[in-house]
């Protein structure tokens, strides 16, 4: 089996848009959406839910104020600010148990926390395992983890032999997390000084936890010197461009009408992306036959 | 003042925002441009900063005596991160996992558990032209931006500024840690059905922390109109509309701020800042009742 993300390190490049693509143009796969914080993968999709499951991590203190004795040595000892007045604030709270474990007269106790959901559905295009953190929730690695599980385990039982993943934006745990022990990573980027500097923070993630990575820039008409300028900064550092999408507003409008561009235009954006899904199915097979 | 600027939805133009913001503050006010979005820091590509300073970000991790180990494993039991374990004579610590929160120092009851320094990323600070600068930079590699953007946020100057933080995408950990303490969140979105989800989100997630937000519609013009429909059910009022232009675009892309490129728009950008802080004043009236 065989994992692919699609990572950008800036947000709004283009993620989702390609993944909804490679979505209706791959073959046996499955479908994974890892940017639980803010998942879009489903609105190209449409997907019929089969199965959801409660996302149950990390733990909140809680304070009986009836056996509190407003001694104060859990503020004191908090590292994170998160008990005031006698009061534990959930979302500061970072789930170490430190205080329940030094309360003196044992007034606290730390209790499982619910985070969000996963969900597996199908859709026309595959299954597809996407999640909800809950609002303003930790964890979000965590459940990253819990859909790629997911993933593996629909792949397994329907013999699928992909898993596409829209991954999260930044470089931090979540990225991490969808990043860890995959095939291959797409960085997809854009021609601008901000795209151009995430990039290279990203290229470095991959490198950190040798991941193979490739390139592609969307909308490279934007800025064409600044497109020149990634094409060689991804020579000097051996990683491949996959594909370079120009700018076209059919994007905008199949994310509106709810459906992979690929399947709303047959223009220069479908057929760039197209190129870059053989080029990446191309590179998989080989590495699984190498 | 603190004002935020955040958005569910990466890459809807809240750099674009804050830069802009800060740069229209600077003829009338003292203001601090602080980019909490520590994996992705992008606001020196606009502002040029000539940095002055930096302080390291560390977190504190377990570092143990083995000499005087009893091997109990107390440290292992009391930790939620399983960062440190006990295997038979040897003391395993996982640093990458360790948040850092003390228990397993203090806990030790043979005292042989000190805490050291592990650096996860950098803070810097300076000015770019009548902008107070700071910024802050996770380590590629790591996974934990809260801490960075603490550090970032303890350089905040909250007397007699006004400061505006850029927060990373997203609702969860690193987004509250940004936002917490502002006293207003403006949101940018795009007027596309992903802009309207990722919106919602955030909205929740500002509501949930009591922090009172506004919308910047960005390229607009283009999708469709459901954002204005669901600001206008949810009473959120939309104080900015930036229309999609490619001309914006193409500054955007070249690292030029919005109001240096068309400096038309720094009226705008002012009003924008008259009608946040006739907002915030309007909520204090009303706390005070």
């Amino acid at each position: 089996m065989k994992e692919i993300v699609i990572l950008s390190g800036k947000g709004g490049t283009g993620k989702t848009t390609i993944v909804g693509s490679f979505a209706a143009l791959a073959k046996e796969k499955v479908l994974a959406d890892c940017d639980v914080d803010a998942a879009d993968l489903h609105l190209l999709l449409s997907p019929s839910e089969i199965q959801k499951s409660e996302f149950w991590s990390g733990q909140v203190a809680h304070i009986d104020e009836d056996r509190c004795t407003e001694c104060g040595l859990c503020q004191e000892i908090c590292r994170f600010d998160a008990i005031k007045d006698f009061q534990v604030d959930p979302v500061s709270c970072e789930g170490c148990g430190f205080c329940s474990h030094i309360c003196p007269v044992e007034a606290i106790t730390m209790k499982e926390n619910m985070s969000g959901y996963w969900f597996i559905s199908d859709t026309e295009y595959g299954p597809l395992v996407h999640a909800r953190l809950g609002i303003a929730q930790e964890n979000s690695g965590k459940l990253v983890a819990a859909v790629r599980q997911q993933a593996r385990e629909v792949a397994n039982e329907r013999n699928l032999d992909y898993i596409i993943s829209d991954g999260p934006p930044g470089i931090g745990c979540p990225v991490i997390s969808s990043l860890s022990g995959v095939s291959l990573a797409l960085l997809v980027t854009e021609p601008t000084l901000s795209g151009i500097h995430d990039l290279e923070r990203v290229l470095g993630v991959c490198r950190h936890f040798g991941v193979p990575a490739l390139v592609c820039i969307n909308k490279y008409d934007l800025n064409e010197e600044n497109t020149r300028q990634i094409e060689i900064n991804c020579l000097s550092q051996g990683v491949e461009i996959a594909g370079k999408i120009p700018f076209d507003n059919v994007v905008t409008q199949s994310i509106v009408k709810g459906i992979p561009v690929v399947e709303y235009s047959d223009g220069g954006v479908t057929q760039e992306i197209e190129k870059m899904w053989c080029t990446l199915s191309v590179m998989l097979e080989d590495d699984s036959k190498g | 003042m603190i004002i935020s600027v955040a958005s569910g939805k990466g890459g809807t133009g809240k750099t674009l925002v804050a830069t802009s913001l800060a740069i229209s503050l600077r003829d009338i006010d003292r203001v601090q441009l602080l980019d909490c979005d520590v994996e992705e820091p992008n606001d020196h590509v606009f502002l040029k900063p000539e940095i002055t300073g930096s302080e390291a970000v560390s977190m504190v991790v377990p570092s143990v005596d083995e000499s005087n180990c009893t091997y109990c494993g107390k440290c292992a039991q009391v930790c939620a991160f399983n960062a440190i374990a006990v295997l038979g004579n040897h003391v395993l610590t996982f640093p990458q996992l360790c948040h850092g929160c003390g228990a397993c120092s203090y806990l030790c009851p043979e005292e042989v558990i000190s805490e050291e320094n592990r650096e996860t990323g950098v803070v810097e600070w300076g000015h770019s032209d009548g902008v107070d600068f700071v910024q802050g930079k996770l380590t590629v590699g790591e996974a934990m931006s809260p801490p960075v953007i603490r550090k970032v946020k303890e350089y905040a100057n909250n007397d007699d500024t006004t400061v505006i933080i850029d927060v990373p995408p997203g609702t969860s950990c690193p987004v509250v840690e940004a936002v917490k303490g502002s006293d207003f969140c403006l949101l940018v979105t795009e007027p596309t059905p992903f802009g309207l989800n990722d919106l919602t989100l955030a909205v929740d997630t500002m509501r949930e922390l009591g922090i009172p937000c506004g919308v910047v519609l960005n390229r607009a013009g283009v999708g469709d109109s459901q954002v204005e429909e669901y600001c206008e059910k949810e009473n959120i009022p939309i104080l900015l509309t930036i229309p999609l232009d490619t001309e914006i675009a193409r500054l955007y892309s070249r690292g030029i701020p919005l109001v240096e490129g068309f400096p038309q728009w720094k009226e705008s950008f002012l009003e924008l800042f008259d009608k946040v802080k006739a907002l915030i004043d309007e909520r204090n009236r009303n706390t005070e009742r």
